[in-house]
């Protein structure tokens, strides 16, 4: 493992990263509610899911 | 420049947001009255929907209202960070920055309104469109730093949510649908104005022309009554145009007079103690209403199944 200082630029720390991890998790999450609701969406709907009333 | 504020502002340049951070600039707690009072106008059309259908359009609006309200803390950070009320949302506080918040909030505006309008209906994806550009821009950005009818117009915006639900379940608008946009549209002056008797000062502070800064507190605890004397009605109109029964009658009689009974009293006995009082009780109010709609539905569906 190198040095901290000799590392260039920006170097995140511990809590950073663990934050970062977070925010990552959540985007992922968020995408998957996306997926299933389109799933089921899709399921009631059948294949003119995008044939909507006005 | 020292290495430490070199780091600092270096630090500055990315997120160091928690999740929590971003989840309390879509404002939960305003978030949960307007998923609330839509899921009133879904139920109350009477078309049924799928289950998963409004489950659909209700994460919708509840996204679109976060999403609005992201926008309107990245455009408020400035007089935010200048109020003790909210002196410690996430932009004023530095641990977001402002441009994370305007390109979440309209992410999520962009979603939420696309994904109602494509599997929902257009109509019900149009008025929440509306409702997030009303809040923003004609709220946020034009009225609330120029005028103190800034919460009576802005209002409009709080008020489109049970008009969403109902255009969701419908395709459409109605006299119903209007009738309970109306309801909130009076109820928020004297919510908001008992609010800002007590909280004066702030306002003064960040600049905001609110109703007891520019007119005074005599001229506030006026224009209280007299919405107040406009909404007592309003919420009891329901039962008297036949689309609720009356249990929600007798709910709205009573507490549309304790409304009138508190704004009253408020004219009279001018100290903070009556505002907050009025300021929670027309919380109250509102959930009463709307809650009983939802009961005498549902106890409606149930008698008309049975019998």
């Amino acid at each position: 493992m190198s040095e901290p200082h000799e590392q260039h630029g920006i170097v995140l720390t511990e809590e950073q990263k663990r934050r970062r991890r977070a925010r990552s998790v959540a985007i992922a999450v968020s995408l998957g509610i996306l997926v299933v609701l389109f799933y089921l969406v899709t399921l009631v709907k059948g294949p003119g899911v995008l044939q909507r009333p006005l | 420049m020292s290495l430490a504020s070199q780091s600092e502002k270096l630090t500055a340049q990315f997120s160091t947001a928690e999740v929590g951070d971003y989840l309390a600039l879509l404002k939960p707690r305003v978030m949960s009255l307007v998923v609330f009072t839509a899921f009133v106008g879904l139920v109350l059309a009477p078309v049924p929907m799928h289950p998963v259908m409004a489950f659909t359009a209700l994460l919708c609006i509840a996204v679109g209202a976060g999403a609005a309200g992201a926008l309107n803390m990245w455009y408020d950070a400035d007089i935010d960070a200048r109020m003790q009320r909210t002196r410690a949302r996430p932009i004023p506080a530095g641990r977001i920055l402002p441009g994370e918040a305007l390109g979440f909030g309209l992410l999520l505006a962009g979603f939420s309104v696309v994904i109602l309008s494509l599997l929902v209906n257009l109509t019900a994806g149009a008025l929440l469109a509306f409702t997030i550009f009303f809040y923003v821009v004609v709220y946020t950005m034009w009225l609330k730093r120029w005028t103190p009818q800034n919460i009576v117009i802005g209002g409009a915006a709080g008020a489109f949510p049970p008009m969403i639900g109902w255009a969701a379940a419908t395709g459409g608008i109605s006299l119903e649908s209007v009738l309970l946009f109306l309801i909130i549209f009076f109820w928020t002056p004297p919510h908001f104005w008992a609010l800002s008797l007590y909280r004066a000062d702030d306002y003064a502070r960040a600049g905001i022309p609110m109703l007891p800064v520019v007119s005074g507190e005599r001229e506030t605890r006026r224009q209280i009554l007299i919405y107040t004397l406009i909404l007592a009605p309003l919420g009891v109109a329901p039962w008297l145009l036949g689309f609720a029964g009356p249990v929600y009658g007798v709910i709205a009689v009573v507490t549309g007079a304790a409304m009138l009974a508190l704004a009253i009293r408020l004219l009279t006995e001018r100290t903070d103690r009556a505002a907050k009082q009025l300021f929670a009780f027309s919380i109250l109010y509102l959930f009463l209403l709307f809650a009983f709609l939802l009961i005498d539905r549902a106890v409606g569906a149930h008698l008309g199944v049975v019998g």
